[in-house]
């Protein structure tokens, strides 16, 4: 019973700490721009891509997972740069489009690159299972919660202790503001995207181990990672990681405990469940209209 | 232009020409099918820009009604015998009923949330379909009788084209009908100002919930028809991408223009079948595409070239 | 301009028997508070029937949460509104509406995705059908009613001196010109009480004596209006009686010439401590 419940959980929070990754990501990029990117789950899929097909090719992993990283921000640079922002002033619907517009055309390059096939990467310290108190674990999702953990708190860092972060956290309160103190908010923009790339692209390396690559990862991971940032509230960064952790967990279980086959659904529902009565997420602010 | 923007007889006149003229320029059933095609999607996009284009709300999920309708008719007519029809109606009817309970509670929403919630909404319901196969026939999708109506089967493409393309003519009618009316106005004052709507006393809620259930209820009809047509249903007219297609023709097309939805839909329909000469390019072009079109049209296809043209329209 | 001509903007009920003083609308110990901050506290008047009453204070006395308090913008946190006698205290907006309340914005909420004719014909959302099938089949008498509402709307906007508009987009207007679309718009739903939230703000000196003049003319023609302003020569020139606001309480009350040499309002607004 318990050992049952406790794997559900670990992998759970294995998974929840990858949604918690790109939940961070669409976070930092609504807070800078209002833009949700919804080519977030790309970026996942170039990290895992780019590694799982390095390494293949005899490049260390380290440096695989580094040219993947540095792959993404470039291309996320270059989204932010050609597309959003030439669209500053467009609707929400129609930046939707936009980013989905890249998600299409950066799924159309990886086929290109990669291939359609599945791509396999090494676990990083090898697959023999680890008995926790009745539950196995697999050694990478130490690799994947660590790595999560660790980014988050450097994220956090960067947010409250550089000129960078506080210049991003200023910008998301009032761009003209910021504007006037001299914040180049269009480096703001570029450089949350640069940084949601990174955090996306890490994610997909230490994952694609345990789900294996392919070009279109990124879909549901991505799709996800909105649950969670939604969940928390948007531009909540806090509330973002612990969206992931909880659509992770809930996932686990409900697909333990109910239905496998309606895995995919229980993040859904959960949203909804949500909004019907918090209709700003768990941790968003609560605004008055002015009129 | 300007008159398919802004006349209501002569635009409707214009479509009925080109409907009318089009087949004599279509070689064989192959182009036959996409203009039918684009006339399925024509229909969902007039319904679905009542609710972006002129209500202003978003819906990431509509391609799940568009499959409850589908699977609705499929279900009703292959395995419990009902006439077409009916069972059409029925599906109608159930797109209806979910769409106005789940419409409260979700149009006090706003901008990403409400995205965010018909995203998930239109994914849950594709789950379902992909997952209860017993009904459904899962992933694989189910087989789909011809449609019958006073003993009369619709088959082939010659006499499908006739009626999506009466149809859609309807549906165009309806739609300019309902812009031209004191509700279409509280829609759009809606999209305007809520609270301005609000204090000469439109009851914003209840027509966020009404152009949300009818918006359904077109696609709903769309998709029991278009199931019937094409004898096969299966749970990709359901998902996430579907949703995402209708809403970009509506974009494209130019939002509140009933005209730009069918310009979006025919054209975006078009498309990937143009692109396949692409082969492998094909998704990049259309990424590109959409992308480019969006930073450089942001209003959307149609009402940028109308703005082109002189404008004599008004003083 | 051209002068209105009472007909076009007196509600129906018109024809009844006006009987000065009787109160339309009373404030009953009214607050809100945002966050622990008190925007008004325990606040407490009645405005008669036939008045222009004025409501004045200096920035941030909360003129303007008043004002959303009253129409069921914002939901009170104490006290209550009572409008031609029955308890409307935290209801719909759209619902006063109905009752007979309508309101113009400090910051222009105008339908800019609408002509300006359009924008006054959403005003007469009450008085049309606004069902779903009449609508999408069009039936005669939905037509019929509506080419009437336009040409009613069209009028208003010629009472309020923009007829020259009547065909432009609203998006298309100047600033001046939408202040008074906001007032054809709230006079099309036939208002027994009309909330003016700022009508001058922003408008030259020749503009605001024709928004004077309008507002005169609404009030002569039965309508009950509440004024937010900060133009002090119209406020004291068109007032039958004034309400002073200063940190969300009630400073004075009178007419005009008693609120103007009421020492604690002037010091309100000069700043002095009272």
């Amino acid at each position: 019973m318990f050992a049952e419940l406790l794997q559900y959980l670990l992998s759970g929070l294995t998974i929840g700490a990858i949604y918690a990754l790109a939940g961070l990501g669409f976070s930092i990029i609504y807070n800078a721009s209002h833009v949700i990117n919804f080519a977030q789950g790309e970026f996942i899929m170039i990290g895992g891509m780019a590694s799982a097909t390095l390494t293949a090719s005899g490049v260390p992993l380290p440096l695989a997972i580094l040219i993947g990283c540095g792959g993404a921000m470039l291309v996320g640079v270059l989204v932010a740069k050609f597309a959003v922002e030439r669209a500053r002033n467009a609707s929400t619907v129609t930046l939707i489009i936009i980013t989905i517009g890249a998600s299409i055309f950066l799924r159309g390059v990886a086929e290109l690159v990669w291939g359609k096939d599945f791509k396999r990467l090494d676990a990083f310290s090898g697959e023999t299972p680890i008995q926790i108190l009745g539950a196995s674990m697999q050694p990478q999702s130490l690799w994947v919660v660590g790595t999560a953990a660790v980014l988050i708190v450097a994220i956090g860092l960067f947010f409250s202790r550089t000129l960078t972060g506080k210049a991003i956290l200023a910008t998301s309160h009032n761009r003209l503001a910021a504007q006037l103190v001299g914040i180049d908010v269009k480096r703001v923009v570029l450089a949350s995207f640069a940084l949601s790339a990174a955090l996306g692209a890490v994610g997909g390396a230490v994952v694609a181990p345990i789900t294996f690559s392919y070009t279109e990862m990124g879909i549901m991971l991505g799709l996800k990672g909105f649950t969670a940032a939604v969940l928390g509230g948007l531009g909540h960064g806090p509330g973002a990681v612990a969206g992931g952790l909880i659509v992770g967990v809930a996932e686990a279980l409900g697909a333990g405990y109910i239905s496998s086959a309606y895995k995919d659904a229980v993040a859904f529902v959960i949203i909804l469940a949500v909004l019907l009565f918090m209709p700003n997420g768990l941790f968003g602010k609560r605004g008055t209209e002015r009129v | 232009m300007n008159a398919l923007l802004h006349g209501r007889l002569t635009g409707l006149l214009v479509l009925g020409a080109v409907i009318a003229i089009l087949p004599a320029f279509l070689p064989n059933n192959f182009y036959l099918d996409i203009a039918i095609l684009a006339g399925f999607n024509a229909m969902v996009c007039v319904g679905l820009n009542l609710l972006i284009g002129y209500a202003g709300q978003i819906s990431l999920g509509h391609a799940g009604f568009f499959g409850i309708g589908a699977y609705a008719s499929a279900v009703l007519v292959g395995t419990y015998g009902w006439p077409p029809v009916l069972a059409l109606l029925a599906g109608a009817a159930a797109v209806g009923l979910l769409a106005f309970l789940v419409a409260k509670p979700i149009l006090r929403l706003k901008g990403h949330y409400l995205a965010m919630a018909t995203l998930g909404i239109g994914i849950i319901v594709s789950i379902v379909l992909r997952t209860e196969s017993g009904l459904t026939g899962g992933p694989d999708g189910m087989m789909v009788e011809p449609f019958r109506i006073f003993g009369v089967e619709l088959y082939g493409e010659k006499v499908w084209y006739w009626v999506v393309g009466v149809l859609l003519v309807g549906v165009v009618w309806l739609s300019l009908n309902l812009i031209d009316s004191p509700m279409g106005r509280a829609l759009r004052a809606v999209h305007g100002s809520e609270v301005a709507a609000e204090v000469v006393g439109v009851d914003t809620a209840r027509f966020k919930v009404l152009v949300f259930a009818l918006s359904a209820v077109f696609a709903s009809v769309a998709g029991s028809l278009f199931a019937h047509y094409a004898g096969l249903i299966t749970p990709a007219k359901a998902d996430f991408f579907k949703s995402i297609e209708l809403v970009t023709m509506v974009v494209f097309g130019g939002m509140a223009s009933t005209f730009g939805a069918v310009v979006g839909a025919v054209v975006l329909t078009l498309l990937p079948q143009a692109l396949t000469v692409f082969q492998d390019y094909q998704q990049i072009v259309l990424g590109g595409i959409l992308m480019a079109t969006m930073v450089f049209m942001p209003k959307g296809l149609l009402p940028t070239l109308a703005a082109l043209l002189p404008a004599r329209r008004r003083a | 301009m051209k002068m209105l001509t009472g007909t076009d903007i007196a509600p129906d009920t018109s024809t009844q028997v006006r009987r000065v003083g009787r109160p339309i609308l009373k404030v009953e110990h009214l607050s809100r508070e945002f966050g622990g901050v008190l925007a008004i506290g325990d606040l407490s008047f009645t405005v008669a029937a036939g008045d222009i009453h004025s409501i004045i204070g200096p920035n941030g006395a909360g003129k303007t949460t008043l004002f959303n308090l009253v129409t069921g913008v914002y939901k009170p946190s104490g006290g209550r509104v009572l409008f031609d006698g029955a308890d409307v205290s935290g209801m719909a907006p759209y619902k006063l509406a109905a009752r007979g309340m309508s309101r113009t914005f400090q910051n222009l909420q105008i339908f800019f995705n609408m002509t300006a004719l359009e924008n006054v014909m959403v005003g007469r959302h009450l008085h049309l059908n606004t069902r779903l099938l009449p609508a999408l089949f069009r039936f005669p008498s939905l037509v019929r009613k509506d080419r009437e509402a336009r040409d009613r709307a069209a009028r208003l906007m010629a009472d309020v001196g923009l007829s020259r508009y009547v065909d432009a987009d609203a998006a298309a207007m100047p600033y001046g010109a939408l202040k008074r679309l906001e007032i054809a718009r709230a006079l099309a739903s036939e208002p027994k009480l009309l909330l003016l939230d700022e009508p001058a703000a922003g408008l030259n000196a020749t503009e605001s004596r024709e928004i004077d003049e309008v507002i005169k003319t609404v009030a002569a023609g039965g309508i009950t209006v509440i004024l937010v302003e900060h133009d002090m020569k119209m406020v004291m020139g068109i007032s039958h009686r004034i309400t002073a606001l200063n940190h969300g309480r009630k400073l004075a009350e009178g007419t005009p010439e008693e609120v103007a040499t009421n020492p604690e309002v002037v010091a309100a607004y000069l700043g002095a401590a009272p």
